[in-house]
């Protein structure tokens, strides 16, 4: 009898947590609620009434996205391409570069790639605004301002965590395999292409997910390095909007603050298992 | 025989390997000496200089780092960020805690918080720092007053964005962990009696004490280097206008503060920023450097 007792008290507990939790769950969406709701608001009513429904005269339709399309004489669709361009680029870049560098240097294990492993686990806590100055000098000096060239830099001041993460997991992969691929007569390119690169692959989304996240979503490195009357990424565009003086249209930045946000709420949904494995290995390492 | 075959190990690998060298190390190590080890080193002899443009510096000794730790903003915005670094540490941790010890406890609908809960993550600083002092600003006007009229609205405005943004990021860590505790563990404390809170504090918390470490650090580092939040929501305000005439951006961290050195109105204090730039990458590099020795230490105690 005391024991249904009991079962029947956790039962009860864990309904009321499970309730507790999806009140908090509501809290959480609301901020991106609010920007849903403000998106179709018109600009005046943004700030008096942030929390209102956009009923009757305060409903703009879809007039703040067609504003914001323009905004700022910087049309929004050649900021999303760029964004696009420099995020797919970079990643790219890394992955191949990184992992082909990783695998050289826990293979050969000489004296150099060891000191070559050491500066990128040192890069690793060494903070951007440190190198932000003499880095935008240099990227400009050598003309990498320009999304196309861009992902040099990415390359260059990213490559820490991620030499980090795939030597690391080289290391676990027994020898005895690629050994006997050189033994079959493959040469070190093809062993890499069609023996190493296939084990790779978990190691790779994780690396794939942590650098799309923090390129996608970077502000100061593009601001600095790019040519900004040119290029701007999504977030260069947003922040250039609300820096500028004069009056801001509310309603039109919260619809590009929503369209910029959708495609990421999108990527999460579809490759949420990922994102959260990957998440949580760069952190554990990192 | 056992000689040989240690010669053998990785040796049929090694040689060829090295002739592609410029293949497989090339493109990285031109990139990172590009994007880090030049700028890193330039960097740091140009915080000993005096310059406008990098061609004409000229060296002057430790005469920026005097500067730089006599400036009333750069203390300023230390002790703030230092401030803000605990704060937000004690408070991230203790709610990602409590959310990650729910959600391991088997109730209905746990993927689905999770879910919800991380979502935030994936937003960037900028867009978060627009979202929220928007919400703020929505809030603030009814009383007449805004999150750029007070430095408190700013401090506890920019600390509940960063819980929102960071709960998720550390519950992943604590559910990793807490899923790691031996089950068996947990059976013979409720078999000798322990009730649910003997069990999480004698050994629940000593069991996950590794992710405890990560996350702490890690919150404490992100406080540290925070910029994009800090940027978009404040932007620093308000100034308060000092006796001599500078003003001191009442909410501006360590990283905004020397990016305000850099490329604000004054174009003859770059040396000046630069030695501020070093002095931030000494205590962010401390910081990391100390976790890596703490979780070493625990890795051999193991």
């Amino acid at each position: 009898m005391k024991k249904a007792n009991t079962l029947s008290a956790q039962r009860r507990n864990k309904t009321i947590l499970s309730i507790v939790l999806a009140v908090i769950c509501v809290i959480y969406v609301l901020p991106v609620l609010t920007v849903v709701i403000n998106s179709f608001k018109l600009n005046t009513y943004v700030k008096t009434d942030t929390f209102a429904l956009p009923t009757g005269e305060m409903y703009a339709g879809f007039d703040n996205f067609i504003k914001g399309m323009t905004f700022g004489n910087y049309p929004f669709w050649k900021s999303v391409t760029y964004s696009v361009v420099i995020t797919l680029l970079s990643t790219a870049l890394i992955l191949i570069g990184t992992s082909m560098a990783a695998w050289y240097i826990a293979r050969v294990d000489s004296l150099v790639c060891r000191g070559i492993y050491y500066l990128c686990v040192f890069s690793m806590v060494v903070p951007f605004q440190m190198v932000m100055y003499t880095l935008s000098k240099t990227a400009d000096t050598l003309k990498l301002n320009t999304p196309w060239t861009i992902p040099v830099v990415y390359l260059g001041f990213g490559a820490g965590l991620a030499v980090f993460m795939f030597v690391g997991f080289v290391k676990s992969i027994p020898l005895e395999i690629e050994e006997a691929a050189s033994i079959d007569g493959c040469g070190p390119v093809r062993t890499y292409f069609s023996v190493v690169l296939p084990m790779l692959k978990p190691t790779m989304i994780s690396v794939g997910i942590l650098e799309i996240m923090w390129i996608w979503n970077d502000y100061l490195l593009p601001y600095l390095v790019l040519d900004i009357n040119k290029y701007r990424t999504i977030p260069i565009h947003i922040q250039y909007l609300k820096g500028s003086y004069g009056t801001v249209d509310l309603g039109a930045t919260m619809a590009l603050i929503l369209l910029s946000i959708i495609p990421v709420i999108i990527f999460y949904l579809t490759c949420q298992k990922h994102i959260i494995k990957g998440v949580a290995a760069g952190a554990v390492k990192g | 025989m056992k000689k040989k075959k240690k010669i053998s190990n990785g040796a049929t690998l090694r040689r060829p390997m090295r002739r592609w060298a410029p293949l497989f190390m090339g493109p990285v190590v031109v990139a990172f000496c590009i994007g880090f080890v030049w700028p890193f080193i330039q960097g740091i002899y140009l915080s000993f200089c005096k310059f406008k443009l990098i061609s004409d510096a000229k060296f002057i000794g430790f005469g920026n780092y005097a500067r730089a730790l006599a400036d009333k903003s750069f203390q300023h915005s230390f002790w703030y960020t230092a401030l803000f670094a605990v704060v937000s540490l004690i408070l991230i941790n203790l709610l990602a805690f409590a959310v990650a010890y729910a959600l391991t406890q088997g109730i209905r609908g746990s993927n689905l918080f999770r879910t919800v809960f991380f979502m935030p993550n994936l937003i960037g600083g900028i867009v978060l720092g627009y979202i929220w002092s928007m919400i703020f600003d929505g809030v603030l006007s009814r009383y007449g007053t805004s999150i750029l009229m007070e430095t408190k609205y700013g401090f506890w405005g920019l600390i509940i964005l960063m819980c929102w943004q960071q709960i998720g990021y550390m519950m992943i860590i604590y559910i990793a962990g807490l899923q790691a505790v031996p089950g068996d563990m947990l059976e013979s404390a409720r078999i000798d009696g322990a009730n649910s809170w003997q069990t999480l504090f004698r050994v629940t918390i000593p069991n996950v004490m590794p992710s405890i470490t990560i996350c702490m650090f890690l919150s404490l580092t992100n406080g540290f280097k925070l910029f994009d939040q800090n940027l978009a929501l404040t932007g620093g305000q308000p100034f308060l206008i000092q006796p001599d005439g500078s003003s001191v951006k009442t909410t501006e961290m360590l990283a905004l503060n020397i990016y305000n050195t850099f490329y604000g109105q004054n174009t003859s204090s770059q040396g000046f920023a630069q030695a501020k730039a070093v002095i931030f990458f000494v205590l962010v590099a401390g910081l990391g450097l100390a976790q890596l020795a703490y979780t070493r230490k625990r890795e051999v105690q193991q």
